[in-house]
């Protein structure tokens, strides 16, 4: 049945200029070979150094299919490798995040590692004696990712060895993760809690597509977002200020002129991002003692700077957002080619007044939880369209919306914000990170 | 007068408006002031400084039961239905005299929409005043056993 597998043409194939072929969401092949493919060819997210501030901290994720996990070590360096014991092949870490003590120890025969990784001990040790062990990568411990960058304590790693640089993958869009962490009067974030999780029954690109569609907010939003703002009207009475609550529901129900002149700016490696000249984050009330913080750690001109870019949702390719503004970072993690997990994560300002985690704290849970009736007007999109794709009635995805014919590739530029062109940037990206590794020269097997 | 039997009732009464979706009714059981809370960790203190699933006032939840009936309120077609199976809830405070009347009442909770249920278990806590003749909710809290999971859509009131 493989129809797709290491047929990079084909897979090439589901990607048109301005239209997608449904396979890349709702084919199981198609899934599996994100996972052996575009995942380890990407630098994906790992976490934050914050998590893991003392000597025995660790962390654990998944890179595509791969279960890895981060740790600090008693030097103070961090370590990436895979959650796998080289011995038997026993997960080392179960849990989500924890304090391993001096080294790492596996449960069921207790091979112990160091917090970066080599092997520590082995129980007997003498059974190993002339056996050849030291010869072996069991010998070498826990097997390292390679790959991995940190940059201003965002735990990046790429599982492939060879492939595109961080720099040469990044490039400018870093420039939202810098003024994430600028916004801190310290120059600093931390991650204070667990993140709120919330399981989506659809394929993680529908949700990463959305992150920068600004022409369904007014329209699939009006029952929450246009409720709440119907609600404040006519309960408001005499109150002339406008609630955190209703600031932040508010504009969402913006116009598509709104969105239109706030701008998309695209970068190479299929990144990108709303809200360039302003953003529905712009107009949120100030924060008493913020402002004088940020103007006494960068000065004047470069605390209105900093607070003056206000991009809205900022797409890493493949799979994380940044929304600089309010502090979050929203993870997608695919599970099955029908199955995502969300994790969306708040980040602490260091040395900024409480509100503003108190703000970027009721964000998250309006909008990105399982109790979120923002996050329930969405979801209910992504299902129906996981659903409505197997319709063989039309089996492209349309994102024609304001193509032009010369539309170039990999490049930066700033477009009308309704614009599908991230969506476009974006899946150039995938064709070209899923068949990086793939042999060329195989030709369509149909 | 208040007793341990009224502040019972008015814990069942409170499952069955929900049960019923009588949400007009519902929400004229809480105080001007009232709260649901929803903690997103163990034993949380604090709703405003950690995460939480939901924290929300009589405003908030207005918008949540006017968003139920909603014409273009696409999650809602078909609607979800609840039911509230309660253990007989634990009197914890019942002072008149105080004005303070708090009840702890384990239960298991199902919501339904189309062909698919979940499930969940958990614990309300109910902090009540009295005002006038009846009692009023000034904070429910609701602590699901597996707070940390990723749970699909929960669109109703537990």
């Amino acid at each position: 049945m493989a129809k797709y597998g290491n047929n990079a043409r084909a897979i090439e194939r589901l990607v048109r200029d301005a239209e997608v072929h449904r396979d890349v969401y709702v084919d199981q092949e198609i899934f599996e070979l994100e996972m052996e493919h575009l995942f380890p060819n990407s630098w994906i997210y790992v976490g934050h150094a914050s998590q893991l501030s003392k000597p025995g901290d660790f962390i654990t994720a998944n890179i595509g299919r791969q279960p890895v996990m981060a740790s600090r070590h008693t030097d103070g360096s961090i370590h990436v490798f895979y959650n796998r014991c080289p011995h038997k092949g026993v997960k080392i870490a179960s849990e989500p995040c924890g304090n391993t003590g001096k080294f790492f120890r596996c449960p069921y025969h207790a091979w112990s590692f160091k917090t970066d990784g080599s092997l520590l001990a082995i129980p007997l040790k003498k059974g190993y004696e002339g056996t050849g062990f030291t010869d072996t990568q069991a010998n070498e411990g826990l097997s390292k990712v390679k790959n991995v960058v940190i940059y201003r304590d965002f735990i990046f790693a790429r599982l492939s060895d060879s492939g595109v640089s961080f720099e040469d993958y990044f490039g400018e869009s870093l420039s939202t993760i810098d003024n994430m962490v600028d916004r801190s009067p310290e120059g600093k974030l931390a991650i204070e809690a667990a993140p709120i999780r919330y399981m989506h029954t659809c394929n993680w690109k529908m949700l990463v597509e959305n992150q920068t569609d600004t022409c369904h907010p007014m329209v699939a939003h009006e029952s929450s977002a246009g409720t709440a703002v119907k609600v404040w009207k006519r309960e408001q009475g005499d109150s002339t200020e406008t609630p955190m609550a209703v600031q932040l529901y508010g504009p969402f129900m913006s116009p598509y002129e709104f969105y239109e002149q706030s701008g998309i700016r695209i970068w190479p490696n299929g990144h990108g991002h709303t809200g360039v000249a302003n953003s529905i984050h712009s107009n949120y009330s100030d924060i008493d003692g913020y402002l004088g913080q940020m103007v006494a750690a960068y000065g004047e001109k470069r605390a209105h700077e900093i607070l003056g870019e206000v991009r809205h949702n900022t797409v890493y390719f493949p799979n994380i957002m940044v929304k600089g503004a309010v502090q979050i970072v929203r993870n997608f993690i695919p599970i099955a080619v029908d199955k995502t997990l969300v994790e969306s994560w708040v980040y602490r300002l260091v040395g900024a007044p409480d509100k503003l985690y108190e703000r970027a704290l009721m964000y998250n849970r309006f909008i990105n939880a399982p109790t979120s009736i923002v996050g329930h007007d969405d979801l209910e999109m992504y299902e129906r369209a996981q659903e409505g794709l197997k319709s063989n009635g039309n089996q492209w995805v349309n994102l024609r919306r304001l193509y032009e014919s010369n539309e170039e590739q990999d490049v930066t530029a700033v477009i009308n914000g309704t614009s599908e062109r991230q969506m476009r940037n974006q899946f150039h990206a995938w064709a070209k990170f899923m068949t990086m590794d793939m042999d060329k020269h195989v030709e369509a097997a149909e | 007068m208040i007793n341990e039997k009224t502040i019972a009732d008015f814990i069942y009464r409170e499952a069955e408006l929900l049960d019923t979706m009588q949400w007009q009714a519902w929400l004229d059981l809480f105080h001007p002031e009232g709260r649901y809370w929803m903690p997103l960790e163990w034993q949380q203190q604090d709703p405003v400084l950690q995460p939480s699933l939901m924290y929300e006032d009589l405003l908030l939840l207005k918008v949540r039961v006017e968003r139920l009936a909603g014409e273009r309120t696409f999650s809602q077609k078909p609607k979800s239905r609840c039911h509230h199976l309660l253990q007989a809830p634990q009197i914890v405070a019942c002072d008149a005299a105080g004005g303070v009347f708090k009840a702890r009442t384990s239960y298991i909770y199902t919501e339904t929409r189309g062909d698919l249920l979940e499930r969940y278990s958990g614990w309300a806590s109910h902090d009540l005043v009295q005002v006038g003749d009846s009692l009023k909710i000034k904070l429910k809290r609701v602590d699901l056993v597996n707070f940390d999971a990723p749970f699909g859509n929960i669109q109703l009131f537990m």
